[in-house]
């Protein structure tokens, strides 16, 4: 255990860094897994003292569990309210553990491992949250992981489990395994391609449900479309994993398709869209979230069909994640008024773009299409 | 947590609303909720398990005579199956036992089936059916990581397999 949590800038980030596979449709992994302990309330009807005695338990085993030898357990009330936002905005906690307007509850802490893709809340809805969270495709990875942690922390602590209903947490709907795997894919072929609609239903069909970019209730943003897992119970962990792992494939497949057709039958307009997009986020001098999130989505298609050519993805997530108001006022290291941070938005776009931007290919390419010399 | 009217007694009333575009948390107790009109057991559900559970017994099929069995509240967190309904949340681990009968039918129409299928967890003195159901699944794993060729973890699993097997076996 290490202390020093609010000075590491890159803590729980590794997601961001644009590796494992299809990176430029599948911007991320999850895998969850709920666990509760015997013998106290689950969380919503969980007293002050099954509250500190859950945290207690947590931070007593912790030197013991390897996978989180130079973890962090810090407590959320000893944050400010802009690391905890940080923390919300880098997918680390969930705006419940945070807490809504009151604050985050008693007990309630956050585990992160700077050495492992993985972190537990404490506290939240069930006593612990154990999670992957990993870049790309790598649904068996994060599985694998989470699956060790699990066995190591089963071990010390004492997991709330029945013979016939599995582990049990406090919303019925995530009883038997308690794991919920997603996948954060970026779909703007199939949106316009209005192909989305049809896709969407087929997957809610076939047991999987959709969120926009943060999780339960949120909006879809960007063309960013979170898919889980929707039972739990029935089903072995790896049977759920894999039976996401092979829809997402073929979501995958269908967005490629779509962003063929688009290139066949519309390549000249969606070439200048995309380039429009990116002289935006190159140059402007004011961008509000919403504006940022639809122009980047126009680039992150650009990089992908190699139609911005030098341009990373990992410089993409960056952007996506360091333009989010906490982290903006980190940066400035003051709070900012919604007009400020549009100003502080665009020019972290810009400072990016300008160092790990796109290479423009020269207009005078003698086979472009409508050159006026050919 | 403390009521938002009294600050005092503990609050039974969770409400959850939007205030210009933003979502705020109100908790209240007993008294305070009453005085609001807020009416703990009549609350609109709010959510589509909460939906679905407010369907259960009323206008949806017949209820199992097993329902006698079931207890008015949770021996252990006083949870009632009336609020369980409301809120879609149980109170603690020993509500799955004391509502088991209701609950089995509730998660068969959400999952399509009650019987766990995925780790076994092994508590301090398991039954020969759960030990032999973990080596199952610890077997399972150990033909996956094999096929991954993660060969530290299939050793791992290896190990964990000769513990629980039984002796001579």
């Amino acid at each position: 255990m290490m202390d020093g949590f609010p000075l590491m800038p890159d803590l729980g980030l590794a997601w961001l860094d644009g590796s494992g596979e299809h990176a430029d449709i599948v911007l991320s992994t999850r895998v969850r897994l709920a666990r509760n302990l015997q013998g106290h309330a689950f969380g919503p009807r969980a007293r002050v003292n099954d509250r500190e005695a859950v945290f207690r338990e947590t931070q007593g085993v912790l030197p013991r569990i390897q996978l989180l030898e130079d973890a962090v357990m810090q407590p959320l009330g000893e944050l400010s309210p802009r690391t905890r936002k940080l923390l919300l905005e880098r997918r680390l906690v969930s705006g419940e553990l945070v807490g809504n307007g009151d604050g985050p509850g008693r007990g309630t802490a956050v585990v992160v491992s700077p050495s492992h893709p993985l972190n537990v809340m404490v506290n939240e809805e069930d006593h612990l949250r154990l999670q992957a969270l990993l870049s790309g495709l790598r649904l068996q990875e994060a599985w694998g992981l989470v699956d060790r942690l699990d066995e190591e922390l089963g071990q010390e602590l004492p997991f709330a489990y029945h013979h016939e209903f599995g582990f049990l947490t406090s919303c019925p709907t995530n009883v038997g395994t308690g794991l919920r795997a997603s996948v954060l894919l970026h779909l703007p072929g199939l949106v316009l391609t209005k192909e989305i609609g049809k896709v969407l239903e087929g997957l809610t069909q076939v047991g999987l449900t959709f969120r926009g970019l943060y999780g339960e209730g949120s909006e879809v943003v960007g063309n960013f479309f979170q898919l889980s897992n929707q039972t739990t119970l029935g089903k072995s962990e790896e049977e759920l994993v894999d039976h996401l792992d092979r829809l997402v494939r073929q979501v995958i497949q269908y967005e490629t398709q779509a962003r063929q057709v688009l290139l066949r039958d519309a390549s000249q307009v969606a070439e200048d869209k995309i380039w429009r997009a990116y002289g935006l986020l190159r140059f402007a001098r004011s961008l509000s979230f919403e504006e940022l999130m639809n122009l980047l989505s126009g680039v992150r298609l650009g990089a992908s069909l190699k139609l911005l050519p030098g341009l990373r993805v990992y410089s993409l997530n960056k952007i996506m994640i360091f333009t989010q108001a906490a982290h903006l006022e980190e940066a400035a290291g003051k709070e900012l008024s919604p007009s400020e941070s549009d100003l502080h938005r665009a020019a972290f776009v810009r400072r990016i773009l300008s160092t790990e931007g796109a290479v423009a290919p020269d207009p005078q390419t003698p086979n472009s299409p409508g050159d006026p010399a050919e | 947590m403390n009521c938002d009217g009294c600050g005092k007694e503990e609050t039974v009333v969770h409400l959850t609303k939007m205030v210009d575009k933003e979502v705020r948390s109100l908790h209240f107790c007993h008294a305070c909720a009453a005085e609001r009109g807020l009416d703990p057991t009549t609350f609109a559900p709010s959510s589509p398990l909460s939906d679905f559970l407010a369907q259960m017994g009323g206008e949806g099929p017949a209820p199992a005579p097993a329902v006698k069995e079931v207890p008015e509240a949770c021996g252990f967190c006083h949870l009632t199956f009336a609020h369980f309904r409301e809120v879609g949340r149980l109170g603690c681990p020993h509500c799955y036992t004391s509502f088991e009968s209701h609950l089995r039918g509730l998660l068969r129409r959400v999952h399509g089936g009650s019987q766990h299928m995925g780790k076994v967890y092994l508590t301090p003195d398991p039954t020969q059916g759960e030990r032999l159901r973990r080596l199952e699944a610890l077997r399972r794993k150990l033909v996956r990581a094999v096929e991954a060729e993660d060969f530290e973890r299939a050793a791992e699993l290896r190990d964990e397999i000769r513990t629980l097997e039984p002796v001579g076996g």
